[in-house]
């Protein structure tokens, strides 16, 4: 099983007690406002749940794996997630 | 931004209350946390996906002391961020080398 837009959608439209075209509009501009926010470079912070960061990654020597030359990788931003402790605790509660 | 901020913000763009802004926010990572802790796949389209990752006993050490410790097998989330936010984030980068 996995969980999707559609299964929170539906927890939100229960709920809420909303209909359901709304409850999917909501989610939506939940997602813009956390991808907006990232984008302009600051972090996410969900408390219980994790931290949402922009990290910079420097330019580095690389190689393309078919020729075997080695290029120059452009330095990027890259999105990384680091799990809360509730989290962490939850994630491993299940396996006792 | 933290997670008030989040409520305040989708409360003004989505026209809601507040408090029904905190419960979408509440809904929407607790369905993650739950689908999570029952060892499933959380998918959101756009943004990341997580899966938990088993990892195995091993000895590590206190890289304070030095001290070998056995660390138990544990599971963690793995995150893997989604396509359009991995543009989105890198997008102006580009731009300015260009």
């Amino acid at each position: 099983m996995t969980l999707t837009k559609n299964n929170i959608a539906d927890a939100i439209q229960e709920g809420l007690g909303i209909h359901r075209r709304h409850s999917i509009e909501i989610v939506e501009i939940l997602l813009e406002i956390i991808k907006r926010n990232l984008e302009s470079g600051e972090d996410v912070l969900v408390s219980g749940f994790g931290k949402f960061c922009v990290r910079d990654k420097k330019p580095r020597l690389g190689r393309n794996p078919a020729t075997g030359d080695s290029m120059m990788l452009d330095g990027r931003k890259v999105v990384t997630f680091k799990c809360s402790s509730v989290l962490r605790d939850r994630v491993n509660q299940m396996a006792e | 931004m933290n997670k008030l901020e989040l409520i305040a913000t989708l409360k003004n763009e989505a026209n809601i209350s507040k408090a029904e802004a905190a419960e979408v926010v509440q809904i929407f990572f607790d369905s993650m946390t739950e689908a999570l802790a029952r060892g499933e796949r959380v998918e959101i389209r756009g943004l990341c996906s997580f899966f938990i990752k088993e990892y195995k006993s091993y000895t590590g050490r206190n890289p304070k002391t030095g001290e070998k410790v056995l660390i138990q097998p544990k599971k963690l989330p793995f995150f893997k961020c989604g396509k359009e936010l991995k543009e989105r984030v890198d997008y102006k980068d580009k731009m300015d080398e260009a």
